[in-house]
């Protein structure tokens, strides 16, 4: 009996099966009281099963679960929200064009009256219910705005109020899943600073994702899980970066990028004073010139929303420069056509991997053709040769390790690394002269971006010119020749990577200006 | 909605009543003929306020309804069906039978609504096509028991179109008295006596147009005030937000569309019990999809939609209010006689609101999209 009540959670031999996949195979997981329990796999490792069926959104085919010694079972999130179970989506659960308040109050809207079975037609007091908010985000010391617009908030933000949403449920457990797969560096910082202080307040904590860093920063215990089996146990005091790695994909993983050194030649991509607009008209690139060699990384670092996406549109053709020039080998870029562009040797890696690298629902062999379907052979005077789309397809998957049930599945089913893989594959299968690759490797596995790391890798030794993206500084410290930095539209300073730290780079991106 | 709208809105109904003064002020006081173009324009836009409501809570929870000019003319022949069997056949007095074919007009367009909600909510059957058979049911359904309920020899009434209880009866509100009194205590001169004429005129309406009037004020606080409201735009917006807080994405879309349907079944009952008392195969001739065109003007907000339907009521009282005046048109206007001429503007008016260029509107951000969990 003892023994049972030192877990707030309880869940043992969890079992769930899906029409031709067993994604949870008897797991067991617990939670102590005021801990943070992280659980670590590789995308469709079947952490998000489990928590689902923890949350009350699948039921198990087999196992029992208890929360505070007492067995239960849910039906719905309903039930798990009364026994005090709380949970952050990875893809927010909150309605864009609601206020805070009414975000917050959605579903549980009389709960402040305390009173039984209240009426349909009962009036919103938001007043209220938006001083309870005010009270419980400083307790808490989560700062937000009752009465802000959610949509207009920066996601960090839209984050605490998914976690006040639930602390309005009296949660006391919380599930956070993939929480900083959406977060800027600095937001996920100060993500860990409240994960910290609703630690102390007595919640506790399951925290779900595939970030080794993160694991080791945050959590207490730590639970690895491999295709929908536990594989181990362990604490951050007692392993590495490289032991977790492993643990989670099941092979030895190589962390460190391995590359010889850069040799580049001619200039390849050449940007002169480019100014560009965003959606909204104001100016986000402001007078910027670089320029990238063959056989170079240029790596463009800085947090989120400081003109890289913008700057990747004009460079791509999705987006019209107000002024400035751009050449790619020679040719103006900066006022042609996507096609165009792609067709005298660009490969883009885009940011959003679902909204404009992939068309999600057609098959993976038709986007793997994407670029050249106009273009013999996959075409014949206007008619898509189906055998030589099928030829590609299958080469494409073998060499580039594709994981799909067949060329012919829906792009959307794949998972985000594979979709990735397509996308790779698709571009730098074709003889290009520059790749511009925008956070390629967000939001995926440990092995995955091991894999696409290298292939960047190999493009530069092949001679690609290669303009590199990322707002994950490690990684643009791993691959990257030369490093630009971009602050407010601008780029501060290029430097070679050789001779810079980690810090210098950071100062930087905050906006401090170079001697 | 914004105040770009609002002064469309606005500018619209000053130009058409401004046309109906300039024409008519030799023969009438200006005072009299605005009042009498504002209450032709309340009247008129009776239907198209309802149909734009009926939208607005269907696609609020997250269905698109293009059925409403189908659930329209449905409900406008079941309740002139019913009031003419209540009085006709069973021997009811005119307005007990008028009242009963309100119920009846309201109840079929909540069937209609019904049917709509099964095949867009549980068979997720493209939202439009499941519009679209609502629209052809209706005409076909009503086109053929119009014929074989009153046409045929074999019928209950012998062939013989029976005659029908009337229309419902103007509502006796004491507005003109109170304005008269209200002159009568300031001072009782002829100008203020006009006026209060004039003011009496506007609420000289009937009880559907009052209804619904009423029911804009109603709805827009349920939708913006209440728990019902939020978990009603919650589903049409996020369905899936809304069923992580435990709220039933199902339940509360079939409810809002059938309540759509009933409102609609109430704006059906205008046509054959309010307005004239008579039915006409497809006499609703476009209402229905005007009224989406005003729901979408309005933002998908009910005092929105209403103000929109109004634009399209004024152009219709345009229409009316100029007969009375036809002799004073100028003969180089003389195309204003010509009522096919004048009945284009609330086409015309759609097509112009529907481009956009005064202004986009948002619709929620899961309407017609089926909720799969």
């Amino acid at each position: 009996m003892e023994n049972q009540t030192n877990f707030v959670l309880e869940a043992r031999g969890i079992t769930k099966q899906f029409p031709g996949v067993l994604a949870n195979d008897h797991v067991d997981f617990d939670l102590k009281p005021g801990e943070v329990h992280a659980l670590l796999g590789e995308n469709g490792a079947g952490k998000s099963t489990l928590m689902n069926v923890l949350y009350g959104l699948y039921q198990p085919n087999e196992g029992q679960i208890s929360v505070n010694g007492a067995p239960i079972n849910f039906t719905s999130p309903k039930e798990a929200i009364e026994s005090g179970i709380g949970m952050v989506h990875q893809h927010f659960m909150l309605i864009p064009v609601f206020s805070v308040t009414e975000n917050i109050m959605l579903g549980s809207e009389t709960d402040h009256q305390k009173k039984p079975n209240p009426s349909p037609l009962a009036k919103l007091e938001r007043q209220i219910v938006a001083n309870l908010v005010r009270d419980l985000s400083k307790k808490y010391n989560l700062s937000i705005d009752p009465n802000a617009i959610v949509g207009e908030l920066p996601v960090g933000v839209q984050q605490r109020v998914e976690i006040v949403k639930a602390l309005y449920r009296k949660a006391s457990i919380l599930i956070l899943d993939e929480p900083t797969a959406v977060l800027t560096p600095q937001e996920a910082d100060d993500l860990f600073v409240i994960i910290n202080e609703l630690k102390k307040q007595g919640v506790s904590i399951i925290f779900i994702t595939h970030k080794l860093k993160e694991v080791l920063a945050i959590a207490d215990r730590i639970t690895v899980m491999r295709g929908g089996k536990v594989v181990g146990h362990t604490t951050p005091a007692k392993s590495n970066e490289q032991q977790l790695a492993e643990m989670m994909v099941g092979r030895e993983v190589i962390l460190t990028v391995d590359k010889e050194p850069a040799q580049p030649k001619e200039d390849i991509l050449v940007v002169q004073g480019l100014y560009v607009s965003d959606q909204r008209e104001l100016e986000s690139v402001k007078n910027i010139s670089f320029s990238v060699r063959s056989g170079e990384i240029l790596g463009i670092a800085g947090v989120q929303g400081n003109g890289q996406t913008e700057l990747a549109e004009a460079l791509t053709g999705l987006r019209k420069p107000d002024k400035g020039k751009a050449t790619l080998a020679g040719f103006e870029i900066s006022n042609a056509v996507p096609r165009n562009i792609t067709d005298k040797g660009l490969a883009h890696i885009p940011e959003d991997r679902q909204k404009h690298g992939l068309v999600l629902s057609y098959t993976v062999a038709d986007n793997l053709v994407l670029c050249d379907y106009y273009k013999m052979p996959y075409s014949k005077k206007g008619i898509l040769q189906q055998q030589a789309i099928d030829n590609n397809a299958r080469k494409l998957i073998d060499d580039f390790d594709i994981r799909t049930p067949s060329p012919y599945v829906a792009a959307s089913k794949l998972s985000g690394g594979n979709q990735q893989k397509v996308i790779v594959a698709r571009e730098l299968s074709r003889e290009v002269k520059l790749v511009i690759a925008n956070q390629p490797t967000r939001g995926l596995d440990v092995g995955s971006i091991e894999y696409i790391h290298k292939q960047i890798v190999s493009m530069r030794d092949s001679g690609t010119a290669v303009l590199l993206i990322s707002a994950e500084l490690d990684e643009i410290m791993a691959l990257s020749d030369r490093i630009a930095v971009m602050y407010h539209g601008h780029i501060v300073t290029i430097v070679n990577r050789e001779g810079v730290s980690k810090e210098q780079l950071g100062l930087w991106m905050a906006g401090v200006k170079p001697e | 909605m914004d105040w770009k709208r609002y002064s469309f809105i606005a500018l619209v109904i000053i130009v058409l009543f401004g046309t109906v003064v300039l024409v008519g002020m030799e023969a009438e006081p200006p005072i009299l003929i605005i009042s009498s173009m504002i209450a032709t324009t309340i009247a008129v836009a009776t239907p198209l306020t309802l149909g734009a409501l009926s939208g607005v809570f269907c696609e609020r929870a997250g269905v698109v309804n293009i059925g409403i000019e189908g659930m329209l003319l449905a409900s406008a022949f079941f309740g002139w069906l019913a009031s003419i069997y209540m009085n006709t056949i069973f021997g009811f007095g005119a307005t007990p039978s008028l009242i009963v074919g309100v119920l009846a007009a309201i109840l079929s367009g909540g069937l209609f609504a019904l049917l709509h909600a099964v095949l867009s909510i549980t068979f997720k059957v493209d939202q439009i096509i499941g519009g679209t058979v609502i629209n052809i049911l209706a005409i076909g359904m009503t086109g053929f028991l119009n014929r074989q309920l009153f046409f045929s020899k074999t019928s209950i009434f012998g062939g013989n179109v029976p005659h029908a209880p009337g229309v419902l009866p103007l509502l006796d509100l004491p507005v003109e008295n109170w304005a008269n009194s209200l002159c009568n205590t300031i001072n009782a001169s002829e100008a203020c006596t006009m006026n209060a004429t004039a003011f009496g005129n506007i609420f000289e309406q009937k009880p559907i147009a009052i209804s619904a009037i009423l029911l804009v004020f109603i709805s827009n606080y349920v939708l913006f005030n209440t728990r019902w409201g939020l978990r009603m735009r919650a589903v049409g917006e996020h369905p899936k937000a809304a069923d992580t807080v435990g709220i039933n994405v199902v339940r509360t879309r079939y409810l809002n569309v059938v309540i759509g349907g009933l409102i609609a079944g109430l704006g059906g009952a205008y046509f054959t019990l309010e307005s004239v008392p008579s039915f006409e195969p497809l006499m609703t001739n476009g209402r229905g999809f005007i009224s989406l065109a005003a729901m979408i003007f309005g933002n998908w907000t009910p005092v929105g939609a209403w103000a929109a339907s109004l634009v399209f009521g004024a152009s219709q009282a345009l229409q009316i209010n100029l007969q009375f005046f036809r002799d004073l048109i100028p003969p180089q206007w003389a195309f204003f006689q010509n009522s096919y001429s004048v009945g284009q503007i609330p086409y015309l008016l759609t097509m112009i609101i529907m481009t956009g260029i005064i202004g986009k509107t948002t619709p929620p951000a899961a309407d017609g999209q089926p909720y799969e969990k």
